[in-house]
């Protein structure tokens, strides 16, 4: 993907402008999902994601190529996301105050014991999905940044910390923190909609 | 170094993603071998990013890449009036 890109980088640079179509399809997901995160808002969301990837065209001659493409242009997303989110909170409020990750909450994971036993199809349930969607909306904006980027998106620690603006090691406890959130907030629903049968090792379910 | 629980609760993520070094690791392991508990919490947590890396669970809005690549198309036309004009 990386020398591909890098060419097709070059190409539209001078003047193939119709590849930018191209260059941006793998990245369109990407893209929404890191303004969703944000401005929480699917309206909002996509507008957002127009907004980043015209200022992506606008501003191509300008990426370096020391970056991924993924990493800058996730970072523009952000930018604006956070734009879209100081506008949505009003002048008054001039700059959003990153929450700072205090000690306070409670992180440890929910014990399960028979998890295990729970067929795969049970993540093909629609419910699941769900509840999966409505845990991470519902995440604080710090967690759901970090969780969005590295397991929704994919993006490894250091693009994460450079896409966000903090250092590694808060994307490794956000992350942390966000999956056991997150973990704790599922078992339960399991628990209640799984069918009740008797499991592989003759336990309740 | 015999490890409890909560520790390795405190790594499970990081033993998730590898990076944990290869002693911990081991550890971890060890204790996974004999403490259900702990392997159903990695279990769970492992399946929730399944869930969340699959593309069902995150959906775009219906009809979100036409749009995007609609608009981007009006920009080039508009890009290319402006660069005609100079």
């Amino acid at each position: 993907m990386g020398t591909n890109e890098t060419g097709l980088i070059a190409r539209i640079v001078a003047g193939e402008k119709e590849l930018f179509h191209e260059l941006i399809r793998p990245f369109e997901r990407m893209v929404y999902l890191t303004l969703f995160s944000i401005v929480k808002n699917e309206t909002e969301a996509e507008d957002g994601a127009q907004e980043t990837v015209i200022s992506a065209y606008r501003h191509l001659a300008s990426f370096r190529g020391d970056a991924k493409f993924s990493t800058w242009l996730t970072s523009i997303a952000i930018n604006e996301g956070r734009k879209r989110l100081r506008k949505a909170k009003g002048a008054a409020e001039e700059s959003i105050e990153e929450q700072a990750e205090g000690h306070e909450g409670d992180f440890t994971p929910a014990p399960l014991t028979d998890w295990r036993e729970i067929p795969l199809e049970a993540l093909e349930r629609k419910e699941l999905r769900e509840a999966l969607r409505v845990a991470v909306a519902e995440l604080p904006d710090i967690y759901r940044q970090v969780f969005t980027l590295r397991d929704l998106e994919e993006l490894n620690v250091e693009e994460t910390a450079e896409a966000l603006g903090i250092n590694p090691g808060a994307v490794k406890v956000r992350l942390h923190r966000a999956r056991m959130m997150l973990q704790k907030r599922l078992v339960p629903f399991l628990k209640t909609t799984a069918p009740a049968r008797r499991g592989f090792f003759g336990r309740a379910l | 170094m015999k490890l409890d629980c909560k520790h390795v609760w405190e790594n499970i993520s990081e033993y998730i993603d590898g990076s944990v070094d290869a002693k911990l690791r081991e550890d971890i392991e060890r204790h996974l071998e004999h403490c259900e508990i702990c392997s159903a919490i990695l279990d769970s947590t492992r399946n929730i990013l399944v869930l969340t890396a699959d593309d069902r669970t995150f959906e775009l809005p219906v009809g979100y890449s036409e749009r995007l690549h609609e608009r981007l198309a009006r920009e080039m036309e508009s890009s290319e009036q402006d660069s005609t004009k100079e």
